[in-house]
C-alpha cells in the first residue's frame, strides 16, 4: 500500500535533538487527529530510539540522526530512525529488558518502552554501518473518517 | 530550569517541570545532587506533578538519586506521578519500590 503522505528529517546527533526530534513526528502524525495518548505513545518511542542513537550508535562523536515517517492510508504510521552509528553488534541481547552498555544512568529500557508504546517494532542493524529502528504504530479510526484520506 | 530545590528542615523536595528526557535528566541530575550533597537531607521528594512528559530516562533519573539518598542514609520519596509516568515506573518494575506516594 502506498504512503499517503511523508516526511524526513535529518539532525545531528546532540542530545538537544532529542525533543525537537520527537516534536517534528508528533506534528506530522497530528494530521491524522490521534488521542492524546497515542500521540505522547509515539513521542515516547522516537524519544527513546533517538537516545538510543545518541548514547549508543555514536558514543564518542557526533553523526547523522534521520527520521522518515510514513503515513498510509488505514491509520498505520510508520516510522525509520537510522543512524550511520557503530551498529549493533546482538540486536537480540540489546532488546533483552535492563541489558544496556550506557553507563551513565541508563538502564536498558529503550527497546522495552519502544515495543510497549508501539504496535510493532523492528530493529536492523550492521556492525560499522549502522541501525535502523522502524516502529509502527496504528492511530484509532475515532474522527479519521470524516477527512478525506 | 527543570528543576526548583525547596529545602525545609529535614526535608528537601525537588519539583521537576517540563520535560524529561536523557538531555534534561543530565541537567536534573547535576541539580539534585548538588544540593544533596551540599546539605545532605533526611528526605529527598522528587516532585512529578508538573512533569509533561517523560521517557525511560526518568527512571535513571529516579533510580540514581534513590541510591544517592541511600549513601547519605536518607531516604527518597517520589511524588505527583502521572498515569503515563507511572506506566514507565511499571514498565521498569519500580512500583516494588517503597518511595511512591501520590497521595502528598
Amino acid at each position: 500500500m502506498k504512503a499517503i503522505n511523508e516526511m524526513k528529517v535529518t539532525f545531528p546527533s546532540r542530545s538537544s535533538n532529542e525533543s525537537f526530534a520527537r516534536s517534528v513526528v508528533a506534528s506530522f502524525v497530528a494530521q491524522l487527529d490521534p488521542a492524546v495518548d497515542e500521540l505522547v505513545d509515539i513521542r515516547t518511542a522516537v524519544s527513546e530510539a533517538v537516545t538510543n542513537c545518541i548514547v549508543h550508535a555514536y558514543p564518542d562523536n557526533i553523526g547523522e540522526v534521520t527520521i522518515v515517517a510514513r503515513i498510509y492510508p488505514t491509520g498505520r504510521v510508520v516510522i525509520k530512525v537510522r543512524d550511520k552509528g557503530i551498529g549493533i553488534e546482538n540486536i537480540e541481547q540489546a532488546m533483552e529488558p535492563l541489558f544496556t552498555t550506557g553507563g551513565e544512568e541508563r538502564y536498558g529500557l529503550g527497546f522495552s518502552v519502544m515495543d510497549s508504546f508501539t504496535d510493532k517494532l523492528k530493529v536492523t542493524s550492521k556492525k560499522g554501518k549502522g541501525t535502523v529502528v522502524t516502529l509502527e504504530k496504528y492511530i484509532s479510526m475515532r474522527q479519521r473518517q470524516a477527512k478525506q484520506f | 530550569m527543570a528543576v526548583r530545590i525547596e529545602s525545609s528542615g529535614e526535608g528537601m523536595t525537588a519539583f521537576l517541570t517540563g520535560e524529561i528526557d536523557h538531555h534534561t535528566a543530565r541537567q536534573i541530575r547535576e541539580t539534585v545532587d548538588a544540593a544533596v550533597e551540599k546539605s545532605k537531607p533526611k528526605n529527598l521528594y522528587l516532585d512529578f506533578s508538573e512533569v509533561g512528559f517523560m521517557d525511560s530516562s526518568g527512571i535513571g533519573l529516579i533510580m540514581g538519586r534513590f541510591k544517592l539518598i541511600q549513601h547519605y542514609g536518607g531516604r527518597l520519596t517520589v511524588t505527583g506521578t502521572s498515569e503515563r509516568i507511572a506506566k514507565i515506573i511499571s514498565l521498569a518494575g519500580l512500583e516494588r519500590l517503597d518511595i511512591f506516594n501520590n497521595a502528598q
